[in-house]
C-alpha cells in the first residue's frame, strides 16, 4: 500500500489573476473575490492526481474536507480518508499547518500539497523535514524550490517516489516574498527553510535511476574544491543554502543554514551576520564571498540573502564572488542565466556578464549572470 | 572535368536527379548553399590531394591485395612469438557469428531491438565469470593494457591511496601505458624480481609496501612466463597494508591454473585475445576486468556492465548496471571514461569459450604446458644454449639464453626466418639482464614437429 | 504491385527465439570442438603438464562452462544475432551522433584475409611490408583530409583519441615548464561526454561552456574564462546540434593567444570532407573515428579507432612507434625513434583491421568521393529536417540556423505537453517498426530530445520511409497515447524492469551472480 496525504490551499492562485500578486490576507482574498477570481488550485490539483490513477488500487489517500482536497478526490475518482477537525470552507494558512501535523503525526510516505509560497511556508512551519513533501505549484508566488515545474510533473515524481524508483531525498528551499512589498513592486524574499522532496536527477531515462551520486556527495566534491583553494588572507563570507552548508561541515565548524557566516583562516569569526557586521568585518581585510542560487529560479542576489547588501558585495568586489551550485541546478535553469536583484541597479549592472560557477570538485561552467 | 557525374556505389543520393528533387524540397539552389554557415575563408577551396580513387571493386581488391601480398604469416611460416599476442587456434565457429552483419554493424542500440547483443555480452562475461571464479566482469576495453590501467585507477578511488606498486615482470609496454594512464595524480613504484626464478621479491615488496600503496599488480604468469608460486603470501603482504591485490593473467592458462581470486586477488584484468581472436598484427586484442560483486567495487568500473532482468512477460532482458557511473551518463564526474572500444571481440571470446567447454579449456592449457616443456627440453640439448632461464615452472612462454652462441638474437632470427621460422621475441633490449636472450611462445597449434624443426634450425645457427 | 512505404507501413515484427541463457542448454559431456591432440611422444618425454605447476597454482575444479555440441553453439548465437538490429538491416538514421553507414562487404574480405589476421606483432619488418605500407598511406591520406602533419593510428575508440589529445596536450606544456600551472580544460556541453571525462583522467580541471541564444559555444564566456592557466580547448564542430560554429577560428585564436592548445573532435566529420580541415581553423590536434566517418563497421561497440593527427611541432609527443619510410631502400619500418614520446596508449600498433577498412573505403571514393560523401550527408540530413519539422509536436533547438551540418537536435517538448508522451516513449515504439533511435547525449538542456543523422548511406526512399513511422507515431501520440507508453508490442523482448540494474543485492553481471541470488529463477510478476 502507497500512502500519500494531500492538502490543498484552494485560495492559492486567486490574486494573480485579477493582478493582486498573492492572497495572503482577508482583505485581499475579499479584493480578489469581488474581482471575479475563480480558484486554479483544483484544476491543477486534478492535473497532479491524475498520474497517481495507474496505482489507484495500491492507494490509501488521506485528506481534508472540502475545498481542501477532498473535492479533487472526488472528481478524479479517488476515495480517501477525511481528517477530522479542519474546516471544509473558508479556510485560513491555520487549517494548512494543523491539517499537515495531523497527516504526518497519522503516517503517510508522501505529503502532497497544493498552492504557492505562502502555502510552502505553512508546511515548512508545521512539519519542517520530517516528511517527504512534493509541492503542486497553483499559487502566483513560486520561488520556493519545492514545487514540481507543472501539476502533472508532480503527480509523475510522487508515483517514481512511491514505485521507489526514487530513492534520494533533497532538502528545497522554501521562499517567500513579503506580499505587501510585492505589491508594492518591491521584491523582499527571504528564506525560511528547508522541505525534504524527492530528489529527481536532470531527467529521467529509461528507468536508469537511483545511482546517481546523491546531492550531498556532490555538494562535499564542492565542498572539497572550495577548501583546496582557500587562502588564509581572506575572509571568506558564506551565504545560505545547502550547497554552501557543506563548506562548513567539511571544515568542522558550525553554521547557520539560512544566514550568513564568515570564516577566518578556516576558523568561525562570526555566524548569522547582519549586514553592518559584514561591513566592519570586511573593512578589516579582503573578502571573498561564496554563494550559490537561492530558489529555483537561479537568483544569486536579491532572494533569501538580505545581508549581502549593495554595499556589501562593492566592497568584496565582482572577481571576489564565488558562485557554486551543482550541475543538476544549472540543468535546471534549461539556459536561462542566474539572475541578480540586488536593489542597486547600477551594482547589478556591474554583476552582468559571465561568472564560473564551481559544479563538482575541480569543475567549472562559464554562466551568464542577469540582471 | 567529366561532364557525366560519378554515381557511387555506396552513396544513394550520388545520382544527379534525386539531388535536385530533394533541393527543390529543401528550397535551395545547391549543395554548396547547405554550408552556408561555414565562414568562406575556412572553406578548403581546393579538391583534396588524394592518389586517384579505385572506383570498381575489382580495382580496388587488385590494390588491396597486391600490398598485403608483401606480408609473410605465420601460417605460412612456423611462428614462435608470444609477448602480449598470441597465436591460438580460431574455431570456424567463433568467425561465423562474428561475420553476421547483425552483429558487426549494430552498435549503441537500446535491450529491445539489440537484445541480442546485450544477451551475448552478458553471457561472455558470464563464462569469464566461471574461468576467473569472479561474479563480475567488464565489456570489453581496448586491450590488457588499458585494463590494468583502470584496475589501478580502480584501487587508488577505493582506498583513497595514491601509490601503486608494479611488478618488473609485466609486459614493458603496458608499463609505459600504466604509467602514461597514472599520470599525474597516481605515483607508480616498481617492484623488483628474483633473477634466479622470474618471481616477485618478497623483500623488495616488503620494503616497498605501505600505508600509501593502493594496490599492487603482478602478472600471472608474468610476461617471462613464469608461474607466481607464492600467491597466498603475496596476498598476505599486501592485504597486510590495507593494499588491493591486482592480478593479471592469460586467460587460456585458466583451464589449468588457479584463478587468481584463490590467492586473494582483488582485481582481475587481462587480454581476451587467447580466446579466439586473432592476432591482426596486434589489433585483435581487448581487455578485461574482473571483481567481486561487491558495491564498492562495482561503483568504481568505467566499463558498460550488463545485467540480466526479468521483462513484464518472463522473458530475460537485459540492461546497464549502474548506468550513471558511465561518462555517458555523468560527463565529467564520472568514472574515467567509457567509449566504443572491443565489444566484438568480447562477443568472440564468448562463442569461444562456449565451444571450448570446461574439458577444452583444460585441455587446452594442459596441452600448451606440455608442448612448452617439450621444446625446453629439446632446445635445451642443444649446445651453448641455455633454457629454462628461470627457475619456476612456467606457461606457454619461456626465456631462451643465447649468449654462449657468440651470436646476438638478431642475428639468430635472421637465420632462423631464412628457414621459415619467427624466432622468439629479442628481449636484449627490454631486460639487458638476460642478455643476448629471447622469450619463446608454444601453444596448442604447435605440432611436435614444429618444434623438432625449430631445434634442427636452432642447431644448423650455430 | 511493389507496396509503398511511405504510405503503407511495413508489418513488421522483430525476430524472437525467447532464446535460454547459454547455460540453460548445458548437457554435461558434449563437445563444440577437438583440442589438438599432443603427441605421445611428446608426453612420453615430459609427462602430463599439470604436475610442473606449483600445487598451489593448480585449478582444482573444471571452470563451470557450459558444454554443449557445435551445432547447439552455432544455433544458440545466431538466434541471438538475429535478435539484433545492424546498419545492414535497417534504416539506421536515428542514432545522431554516431555515423551509422554502409560498410562495404569487400573491406570485410580484405580484413579476413589470412595477410592480416595472421600476422604477429613483432614479426620481422621485412615480413609485414604490407601491412605497414598500408599504415604508412593510410597516415599520408588524414594528413591530407585533415591538414595536419602526423598522425597517431594506435586509439582505439573516440574517448581513447581524446585521452591521447589530453596526454600530448599535457607532455607539451610539460615540456615548456607549464605543466603546473596549465591546469584547465575548457570544452562545451553540447561536445562529446569524452571531451569532459578523458582529460580529467590527466588530472586537469575542467570548465565549461554553454550555447548562447543562437546555438553555437558562448564566445563571450570563452573569453571570461580563457587564461594564463588555459591548457587546452577540446571542443567538436559541428556540435551535436548539427550546427557549425562559425566564430571557430575566432575561438581558437583567443586560446592560442592564451598560449593554449586547441584539439579539434572530429566525430562530427561526416558533413565536411574537403569542405574545411582542422588546419583552416587552427586547431593543434584533433581525431577521427575510423568507425564511424571512415566506414569501418561498428561492431556493436567496437573494435573501433580514433586516430589522432597533431601540428608539426607536436609531432614529438606522439606514442611510439609511428611507421615510416626509408626511401633509400624502400622500406616502411616501425619508428621509436621519439625522446619526447608520451610513451603508449595502447598496445601494439593500434587497430589493424579497422585501419585497413578505413583505408580501403577513402581509397575506394578518393578526393571527390570523400566530398560527394559530405554532400549527401548534409543534403540528406537537411531534407530529413524538412520533412520532420513538418510532423506536429516536433521543433528543434535554435531554429534561427537555416541549414544544418550532418545531423539535428530534434525536441518533442510540444508533443509531450499535448499528449504526455515524451522522447522515450517513442523510442520504445519505434522498435516496433524495424528500426530505432536514440534519445541523446546527457544532460538534456533541450526538453525531451532526439538526434537524427542520416549519413550519405540512406535514399531518399529511406528517408521518407523514416519519416513515415515517425508520422505514424506522432498519430498514435494525439490519438492512444496510453496504446503508445505501453510500447513495444512487437520487440524482440517485452517491457525490462529496470530498476534492479541499480540495487546491489538485485543486480546480476554474470550468470554465477545471478544464480547466487535468485537462487533459481525470477518470480514472474
Amino acid at each position: 500500500m502507497y500512502k500519500i496525504g494531500l492538502i490543498v490551499n484552494p485560495i492559492a492562485g486567486m490574486g494573480g489573476r485579477v493582478g493582486l500578486k498573492g492572497t495572503d490576507g482577508r482583505e485581499i482574498l475579499q479584493k480578489a473575490k469581488s474581482l471575479g477570481a475563480i480558484s486554479l488550485s483544483p484544476k491543477r490539483t486534478s492535473a497532479a492526481l491524475e498520474p497517481l490513477s495507474v496505482i489507484q488500487g495500491k492507494l490509501k489517500l488521506m485528506t481534508c474536507p472540502g475545498d481542501m482536497g477532498e473535492n479533487e478526490m472526488i472528481s478524479c475518482g479517488f476515495v480517501s480518508d477525511i481528517i477530522n477537525g479542519i474546516k471544509s470552507k473558508e479556510t485560513t494558512f491555520a487549517d494548512t499547518q494543523k491539517a499537515a501535523r495531523i497527516i504526518r503525526d497519522r503516517g503517510v510516505d508522501l505529503l502532497l500539497f497544493a498552492g504557492g509560497d505562502g502555502t510552502a511556508r505553512d508546511i515548512y512551519i508545521a512539519i519542517g523535514t520530517t516528511l517527504p513533501v512534493i509541492g503542486i505549484p497553483t499559487g502566483v508566488k513560486i520561488h520556493s524550490a519545492v514545487f514540481a515545474s507543472s501539476p502533472s510533473k508532480a503527480g509523475e515524481l510522487s508515483l517514481l517516489y512511491l514505485q521507489k524508483k526514487i530513492h534520494q531525498l533533497r532538502e528545497a528551499e522554501v521562499m517567500d516574498i513579503d506580499e505587501q512589498a510585492f505589491r508594492n513592486g518591491i521584491i523582499k524574499a527571504r528564506l525560511f527553510g528547508y522541505l525534504k522532496i524527492p530528489y529527481e536527477r536532470r531527467h529521467i531515462q529509461g528507468g536508469k535511476l537511483g545511482s546517481s551520486p546523491s546531492e550531498e556527495i556532490i555538494h562535499k566534491a564542492i565542498a572539497e574544491d572550495i577548501v583546496e583553494s582557500m587562502d588564509n588572507d581572506f575572509f571568506y563570507i558564506i551565504g545560505p543554502g545547502t550547497t554552501t552548508r557543506a563548506i562548513m561541515q567539511r571544515l568542522g565548524l558550525g553554521y547557520t543554514l539560512l544566514g550568513v557566516d564568515v570564516v577566518y583562516k578556516k576558523e568561525v569569526i562570526g555566524l548569522d551576520l547582519g549586514e553592518s557586521e559584514l561591513l566592519k568585518l570586511i573593512n578589516r581585510g579582503k573578502a571573498k564571498l561564496i554563494i550559490t542560487p537561492i530558489g529555483g529560479q537561479g537568483y544569486i542576489f536579491g532572494r533569501g540573502n538580505q545581508p549581502l547588501s549593495p554595499q556589501v558585495i562593492r566592497k568584496v568586489k565582482r572577481d571576489n564572488i564565488i558562485i557554486i551550485a551543482t550541475y543538476n541546478k544549472i540543468v535546471s535553469l534549461k539556459g536561462a542565466p542566474l539572475l541578480v536583484d540586488t536593489g542597486d541597479l547600477s551594482l547589478d549592472r556591474e554583476l552582468n556578464g559571465y561568472m564560473q560557477i564551481v559544479t563538482n570538485y575541480h569543475e567549472r561552467t562559464a554562466y551568464r549572470v542577469k540582471f | 572535368m567529366n561532364l557525366k557525374k560519378t554515381v557511387y556505389p555506396y552513396i544513394p543520393n550520388s545520382e544527379p536527379q534525386v539531388q535536385k528533387e530533394m533541393l527543390k524540397e529543401i528550397g535551395a539552389n545547391s549543395i554548396n548553399e547547405l554550408f552556408s554557415d561555414i565562414p568562406e575563408k575556412l572553406l578548403l577551396h581546393k579538391k583534396m590531394n588524394l592518389p586517384k580513387p579505385f572506383l570498381s571493386e575489382y580495382e580496388l581488391k587488385r590494390h588491396i591485395e597486391s600490398i598485403l601480398s608483401k606480408n609473410l604469416t605465420c601460417k605460412e611460416n612456423i611462428s614462435f612469438l608470444g609477448a602480449g599476442c598470441w597465436q591460438h587456434y580460431v574455431p570456424a565457429v567463433v568467425d561465423e557469428v562474428i561475420h553476421r552483419s547483425e552483429f558487426l554493424t549494430a552498435y549503441a542500440g537500446e535491450p529491445y531491438e539489440d537484445h541480442g547483443r546485450f544477451q551475448a555480452g552478458f553471457e561472455y562475461a558470464s563464462m569469464m565469470g566461471d574461468m576467473l571464479e569472479m561474479n563480475v566482469v567488464s565489456i570489453p576495453t581496448y586491450d590488457w593494457s588499458q585494463a590494468a590501467s583502470t584496475s589501478l585507477r580502480m584501487s587508488y578511488r577505493i582506498t583513497g591511496r595514491d601509490e601503486v606498486i608494479v611488478s618488473k615482470t609485466i609486459n614493458p609496454n603496458r608499463l609505459l601505458v600504466i604509467k602514461n594512464y597514472c599520470n599525474p595524480n597516481v605515483n607508480v613504484v616498481m617492484l623488483d624480481f628474483d633473477p634466479n626464478s622470474g618471481l616477485v621479491d618478497m623483500n623488495d615488496l616488503e620494503k616497498k609496501i605501505s600505508n600509501k600503496t593502493a594496490g599492487v599488480y603482478v602478472e600471472n604468469p608474468s610476461y617471462l612466463g613464469s608461474i607466481e608460486s607464492n600467491g597466498a603470501k603475496l596476498s598476505e603482504i599486501i592485504h597486510k597494508a590495507g593494499a588491493l591485490f591486482l592480478v593479471g593473467v592469460d586467460p587460456s592458462s585458466l583451464g589449468v591454473l588457479t584463478p587468481p581470486i584463490n590467492y586473494g586477488a582483488d582485481i582481475v584484468c587481462g587480454d581476451l585475445q587467447p580466446l579466439g581472436i586473432h592476432m591482426n598484427y596486434g589489433g585483435g586484442v581487448a581487455g578485461f576486468i574482473a571483481t567481486r560483486d561487491e558495491k564498492e567495487f562495482v561503483s568504481e568500473y568505467p566499463s558498460r556492465l550488463f545485467g540480466i532482468a526479468p521483462t513484464e512477460n518472463s522473458e530475460w532482458g537485459f540492461g546497464d548496471v549502474m548506468w550513471e557511473r558511465t561518462s555517458f551518463a555523468n560527463r565529467e564526474s564520472s568514472k574515467e571514461f567509457v567509449g566504443t572500444a572491443a565489444a566484438l571481440w568480447g562477443i568472440a571470446a564468448g562463442v569461444y569459450l562456449a565451444v571450448m567447454g570446461p574439458e577444452g579449456m583444460q585441455e587446452l592449457g594442459k596441452g600448451i604446458i606440455q608442448r612448452s616443456l617439450y621444446a625446453q627440453k629439446e632446445i635445451a640439448k642443444i649446445k651453448g644454449v641455455k633454457v629454462p632461464v628461470l627457475q619456476s615452472s612456467n606457461y606457454c612462454e619461456f626465456v631462451v639464453d643465447f649468449n654462449n652462441s657468440g651470436k646476438t638474437i638478431k642475428e639468430i632470427n635472421k637465420t632462423l626466418l631464412k628457414k621459415g621460422i619467427f624466432g622468439g621475441k629479442d628481449l636484449s633490449k627490454d631486460f639487458p639482464q638476460f642478455g643476448q636472450s629471447a622469450l619463446y611462445c608454444v601453444t596448442e597449434i604447435h605440432s611436435k614437429e614444429d618444434i623438432d624443426r625449430l631445434v634442427f634450425a636452432l642447431k644448423e645457427v650455430f | 504491385m511493389g507496396m509503398n512505404m511511405k504510405t503503407k507501413l511495413r508489418n513488421y515484427h522483430a525476430v524472437c527465439w525467447d532464446e535460454p541463457i547459454i547455460y540453460e542448454l548445458d548437457r554435461n559431456g558434449e563437445r563444440a570442438i577437438i583440442v589438438p591432440e599432443v603427441d605421445k611422444k611428446i608426453i612420453e618425454s615430459v609427462g602430463d603438464g599439470i604436475s610442473s605447476i606449483p600445487k598451489s597454482m593448480r585449478r582444482k575444479n573444471l571452470p563451470q562452462l557450459p558444454a554443449l555440441s557445435q551445432p547447439q553453439v552455432l544455433r544458440h548465437y545466431l538466434h541471438l544475432s538475429q535478435e539484433n538490429l545492424g546498419v545492414d538491416l535497417n534504416i539506421d538514421i536515428g542514432q545522431g551522433t554516431c555515423t551509422m553507414k554502409y560498410s562495404p562487404k569487400i573491406n570485410e574480405q580484405f580484413a579476413n584475409s589470412e595477410k592480416i589476421t595472421e600476422m604477429h606483432p613483432y614479426q620481422d619488418e621485412s615480413t609485414s611490408q604490407g601491412l605497414l605500407e598500408i599504415m604508412y598511406k593510410t597516415e599520408q591520406l588524414f594528413k591530407e583530409i585533415s591538414g595536419l602533419d602526423r598522425f597517431s593510428l594506435h586509439p582505439g575508440g573516440g574517448a581513447h583519441g581524446i585521452y591521447t589529445i589530453s596526454s600530448i596536450i599535457q607532455a607539451y606544456h610539460k615540456s615548456r615548464g607549464e605543466e603546473g600551472k596549465r591546469n584547465e580544460i575548457i570544452t562545451t556541453i553540447f561536445s562529446h561526454p569524452a571531451d569532459a571525462a578523458a582529460p580529467r583522467v590527466k588530472g586537469y580541471k575542467i570548465i565549461i561552456i554553454y550555447p548562447d541564444e543562437n546555438g553555437c559555444p558562448d564566445i563571450e564566456a570563452l573569453k571570461k574564462v580563457v587564461s594564463e592557466h588555459t591548457a587546452a580547448l577540446l571542443i567538436t564542430n559541428p556540435e551535436d546540434t548539427g550546427i557549425y560554429n562559425s566564430k571557430i577560428a575566432e575561438f581558437t585564436k583567443i586560446v592560442h593567444n592564451f598560449g593554449g592548445l586547441c584539439g579539434y573532435d572530429q566525430a562530427n566529420a561526416n558533413g565536411l570532407l574537403g569542405i574545411t580541415r582542422a588546419k583552416e581553423a587552427n586547431f593543434d590536434l584533433s581525431f577521427f573515428n575510423l568507425h564511424k566517418t571512415f566506414s569501418s563497421p561498428h561492431g556493436c561497440g567496437g573494435p573501433g579507432s580514433g586516430i589522432v593527427g597533431v601540428t608539426n611541432k607536436l609531432a614529438k609527443f606522439l606514442p611510439v612507434p609511428v611507421v615510416s619510410y626509408d626511401k633509400g631502400n624502400n622500406k616502411y619500418f616501425l619508428d621509436y625513434n621519439s625522446s619526447d614520446s608520451i610513451g603508449k596508449v595502447k598496445d601494439f600498433y593500434g587497430v589493424i583491421p579497422v585501419i585497413l577498412k578505413a583505408y580501403a573505403w577513402t581509397m575506394s571514393l578518393g578526393a571527390e568521393g570523400l566530398r560527394e560523401v559530405s554532400n549527401v550527408a548534409v543534403l540528406n540530413n537537411n531534407y530529413t529536417m524538412k520533412k520532420i519539422l513538418e510532423l506536429r509536436g516536433v521543433s528543434m533547438a535554435f531554429p534561427e540556423h537555416k541549414h544544418r551540418i550532418e545531423q539535428v537536435r530534434y525536441s518533442w517538448e510540444k508533443l509531450a505537453k499535448e499528449t504526455g508522451i515524451n522522447t522515450e516513449n517513442i523510442q520504445r515504439r519505434i522498435f516496433d517498426f524495424g528500426t530505432h533511435y536514440w534519445t541523446s547525449h546527457e544532460p538534456w538542456l533541450i526538453p525531451d530530445p532526439f538526434t537524427i543523422e542520416p549519413s550519405e548511406s540512406y535514399s531518399k526512399d529511406d528517408i521518407d520511409e523514416f519519416i513515415a513511422i515517425l508520422g505514424q507515431i506522432v498519430k498514435e501520440a494525439y490519438e492512444d497515447p496510453k496504446k503508445l507508453k505501453n510500447a513495444p508490442y512487437k520487440s524482440s523482448v517485452h517491457h525490462i524492469d529496470h530498476d534492479v540494474f541499480d540495487d546491489p543485492s538485485k543486480w546480476a553481471i554474470t550468470w554465477r551472480a545471478y544464480k547466487k541470488k535468485y537462487n533459481g529463477y525470477f518470480q514472474p510478476k
